[in-house]
């Protein structure tokens, strides 16, 4: 565990970058530093490698103060990964990706091998080796800087804004990456960003800090989205809180009706057999039991069912596996009100109205009410900072 | 009789391919003059231009030095010099290095300062020694504009070099200086010309090296 103790960062100039923080950062999980810019969210990752040092306070790794060991010793067994990667240019991507290895003493077979393996974990194609920096594409340069950081398999992981300077649909590629390894490698990871949606998506625990360096929240991402500490951070985390928070409720608990579906090809009988008060409208599926469109049931004709007749049901989601943002979003995109849910496969699984997924939210919310209360009071888990 | 026919009749002539004022022992002193003044100005040069331009201290005082130097004419400080010391290559190559280290300190420093701060942030907290940043991190990028440097450097001291001869030394400069005082025209044209080609020569080792020492990945980035 890497444990902030009453930590202080004061330039000479008298400004205090980092103000009495403590923090605890657990081990095999992602802590990100989130807050805006000049809150020393960064100067406090700095200082966990000491590339800053602090004025005031220790910093103990697995009990071990930070100070009582050779700064580049410290430094070799944490990976540090920076913004646009800074790479080496003069460097081929294997030859990049070995360096730590190359540092510790490892042959240089040994350590292009172990380049080569990191690359295929981080996604790269193998023909990029022998390529250099200028080659590659921002994602590309970036996971070569995750796989660099990664070569030695150090324990800890330093992220400083690593994804900011690349465009959103790489950065969501870069952030699932980053959570598949997380699952696979368990690394302690500390991630800078000023990405509200970045902390909530990839932390374990969440840092909320506030200008003049103080730790405002500390907390797991569903707390903060339900329960921030202060308008200060009520107002970081932005509107929607209330939808976002949804992601973090499984859609498990969904009840899905079967009743209103038919099969493309269904007779006259079947169709009046479906035409219940239940629902409103029929989804009508493929062969394979996948959604086609909905439709009015008095419009159907049996066997002269087709595509262009069917209102589109806008997109599905999957039952079980997502949460009910997703089902309430697949809600509000379909012209009926009603979500389509799907198996792995894309088969119909069953709908569900909005006022359905309305109830389960509900319920969802005195659940984890009833659970949060019943948490303080054995552990204290709720952190929250002094205002 | 123009340029060209003089360049003819100095290169013709078997006579100046031979003996101790013949061209290849002329080529050869002026090369050797070159390269010792290059060193000696390099030796000095690129310690300071790289340690200053690593911790990026230092800049306002080289540009003044650079400035001094630059502004020193060589021909007068090899005669005060040859005047203070007597007969010998010292007065000659002092002004030569004075001459070359301005262009090596100044570039270097600026190359190590132009090498961009993210790499060098990224070496720093993987733990990578200060004197290996320099060496594997900020030298390699550095590189082809410390050539260039070095390369105005080289270029200088090849066409000063002449001066050598004002003061009883060889070079390419015997031939100048003699051919002037001769009013051996075919003479002056010949040395000229052998300057202007050693220089031309001078511009290729520098792209050779250039080429075989700047990563590929720099070069194109």
């Amino acid at each position: 565990m890497i444990r902030i103790d009453s930590v202080t960062k004061r330039y000479p100039d008298g400004t205090v970058a980092v103000d009495r923080l403590s923090l605890d950062i657990p081990d095999r999980s992602i802590t990100v530093l989130v807050g805006p810019s000049g809150c020393g969210k960064t100067t406090t990752l700095r200082m966990i490698n000491r590339m800053v040092e602090p004025s005031e306070g220790t910093i103990t790794l697995d009990g071990v103060d930070i100070m009582k060991q050779p700064v580049n010793t410290l430094r070799r067994s944490m990976g540090y990964v920076i913004q646009n990667a800074g790479l080496f240019q003069h460097r081929t991507i294997v030859d990049n990706i070995a360096t730590v290895p190359r540092m510790l003493g490892w042959g240089k077979d040994k350590a292009r091998a172990r380049a080569r393996e990191l690359m295929e974990r981080v996604g790269l194609d193998a023909a990029l080796a022998k390529r250099y920096p200028y080659q590659l594409s921002g994602g590309q340069q970036q996971r070569v800087g995750v796989a660099r950081a990664l070569a030695a398999d150090p324990p800890v992981l330093l992220m400083d804004e690593p994804f900011s300077a690349v465009d959103p649909i790489v950065r969501k590629g870069l952030q699932d990456e980053l959570l598949w390894i997380q699952a696979e490698l368990g690394k302690t990871i500390v991630f800078v960003t000023h990405d509200i949606d970045e902390a909530v998506k990839l932390g374990t625990m969440v840092a909320v800090m506030r200008t003049g360096g103080h730790l405002a929240q500390f907390a797991p991402p569903a707390e903060l989205l339900t329960d921030p500490a202060d308008a200060f951070v009520e107002d970081f985390l932005g509107a929607d809180r209330g939808i976002r928070r949804l992601s973090f409720f499984p859609s498990v608990g969904l009840e899905l009706l079967t009743a209103p579906i038919i099969a493309v090809d269904a007779t006259a009988e079947q169709i009046a057999a479906r035409d219940t008060t239940d629902a409103p409208y029929l989804l009508v599926t493929d062969l394979d039991g996948k959604p086609l469109g909905w439709a009015e049931p008095g419009e159907l004709t049996a066997g002269e069912i087709r595509q262009d007749q069917l209102l589109s049901y806008g997109r599905p989601f999957i039952a079980g596996t997502d949460s009910l943002r997703a089902a309430l979003d697949c809600a509000v995109l379909s012209p009926t009100g009603w979500a389509v849910a799907v198996d792995g496969e894309g088969r119909a699984a069953g709908v569900v109205s909005q006022q359905t997924i309305g109830e389960a939210i509900r319920g969802a919310h005195a659940e984890r009410r009833a659970d949060g209360e019943a948490g303080t009071k054995a552990d204290g888990k709720t952190e929250k900072a002094a205002r | 009789m123009n340029v060209l026919n003089y360049i003819d009749a100095f290169f013709s002539d078997s006579a100046h391919w031979q003996g101790y004022d013949g061209i290849p022992t002329r080529v050869a002193e002026h090369i050797q003059y070159t390269l010792e003044a290059l060193a000696i100005a390099a030796a000095v040069g690129l310690p300071v231009g790289l340690l200053t331009g690593h911790t990026g201290r230092g800049g306002n005082t080289l540009a003044l030095i650079a400035t001094a130097g630059r502004a020193l004419p060589s021909f007068g400080l090899m005669v005060l010099m040859f005047v203070l010391l007597g007969l010998g290559l010292a007065p000659v190559m002092i002004p030569l290095v004075v001459l070359a280290i301005p262009p090596i300190l100044v570039t270097t420093y600026e190359a190590m300062r132009s090498v961009a701060p993210a790499p060098v942030d990224a070496a720093r907290g993987m733990g990578m020694a200060e004197t290996e940043i320099l060496f594997r991190v900020e030298l390699p990028v550095a590189l082809p504009l410390i050539l260039s440097g070095l390369r105005s450097a080289a270029i200088q001291i090849v066409s000063t070099a002449t001066i050598a001869a004002y003061v009883s030394f060889g070079g390419l400069g015997r031939y100048i200086v003699d051919g002037l005082y001769q009013r051996d025209y075919e003479k002056v044209v010949g040395g000229a010309t052998l300057v202007a080609a050693l220089a031309l020569v001078t511009l290729g080792v520098f792209w050779a090296a250039g080429r075989l020492s700047v990563s590929r990945g720099v070069r194109r980035a």
